[in-house]
């Protein structure tokens, strides 16, 4: 059963959630989403190749990732879209036709996979998305100050733990984001990389 | 996600869904671009608009009709361009991805706001 928007609903947001395979973005997303998350795809278009290369594979899809989204209302005419993505390398040709215009990132770590976050992060900086980093914990590891150094993370980023499973905590790591973002909006000088 | 990708999706419906076209305009519609619509469906009308128009009797996101037609978000926006150009749709574009700097710092404390109330 769709929820639909409020009728009066006039400007959309987005912030990303990104992370490896199985480490609770659709968990995560589904904790403080008013509908139960939603699935869909993306293919990616010949334009965001970027090579002209691709105009060979007439016919044949190259790149087609699938995420899931959910969403909070901002205020009557305000609609906040989370968006759970893979952050697997092919993903990243479609973060263009997708996700232009984020307010920010979350980046999901395991830490029993951290190495699977950098590529993330490298990705992230390129495009100039503002992001926060949050650990979910499954069971005992690294400590924060671990992570941030095997991430290499600038002393700026939060970074924060959290349970994707319950709603206060995946709210602290959005909450977290935004205040982050809104340190941004004052001192510009922090945001440049 | 349990469903089928579209990697194995048949080629066909895709084809015939969005008339053999493959590319849309870009930069007419965001992901998050909410589409009212403007009139109803008619008889002899493409199934998939019909179910378009209806859906966006409400302000309805492009990614929410993606995932009620089970269709990729590119796909959709070649339907929705279909609507646009003969005038049955209206689109409301996100304000944030139409600027390319800093949000409003309005805005930011309205979504604080509201993430405290959950």
């Amino acid at each position: 059963m769709r929820a639909p928007l409020n009728a009066a609903a006039l400007d959309a947001l987005k912030i990303v959630i990104v992370g490896g395979f199985g480490v609770g973005k659709t968990t995560m997303v589904g904790s403080v989403s008013e509908i139960r998350p939603l699935s869909t795809e993306e293919v990616m278009t010949q334009a965001s190749v970027g090579i002209d290369d691709a105009s060979r594979v007439r016919g044949k899809t190259t790149t087609t990732v699938a995420f899931d989204f959910g969403r909070i209302t901002v205020n009557e005419d305000t609609v906040l879209y989370l968006f759970g993505a893979p952050g697997q390398e092919r993903f990243w040709f479609v973060w263009d036709q997708l996700f232009a215009g984020s307010l920010g990132a979350v980046v999901l770590v395991d830490t029993r996979r951290v190495e699977d976050s950098w590529y993330s992060i490298d990705r992230l900086e390129h495009h100039r998305t503002p992001f926060v980093v949050a650990v979910n914990r499954f069971s005992d590891g690294p400590s924060l100050d671990a992570v941030r150094d095997s991430l290499e993370l600038s002393p700026e980023v939060p970074l924060v733990e959290c349970d994707a499973r319950e709603r206060p905590s995946s709210k602290h790591v959005l909450i977290t984001l935004v205040k982050h973002l809104a340190r941004m909006t004052d001192d510009p000088g922090e945001s440049e990389l | 996600m349990t469903r089928r990708s579209v990697d194995q999706e048949s080629p066909d419906r895709l084809y015939t869904v969005t008339g053999g076209r493959t590319r849309a305009d870009e930069h007419a519609f965001d992901s998050v671009s909410l589409i009212v619509s403007e009139c109803e469906p008619t008889p002899g009308m493409q199934s998939e608009h019909v179910r378009i128009l209806r859906m966006a009797r409400q302000p309805t996101a492009v990614v929410e009709i993606s995932a009620e037609l089970r269709l990729p978000v590119s796909v959709v926006k070649i339907l929705l361009r279909d609507l646009l150009d003969t005038g049955r749709i209206t689109v409301r574009h996100p304000s944030a991805a139409l600027q390319a700097g800093r949000p409003d710092p309005e805005i930011l404390k309205q979504v604080l706001s509201a993430l405290n109330d959950l």
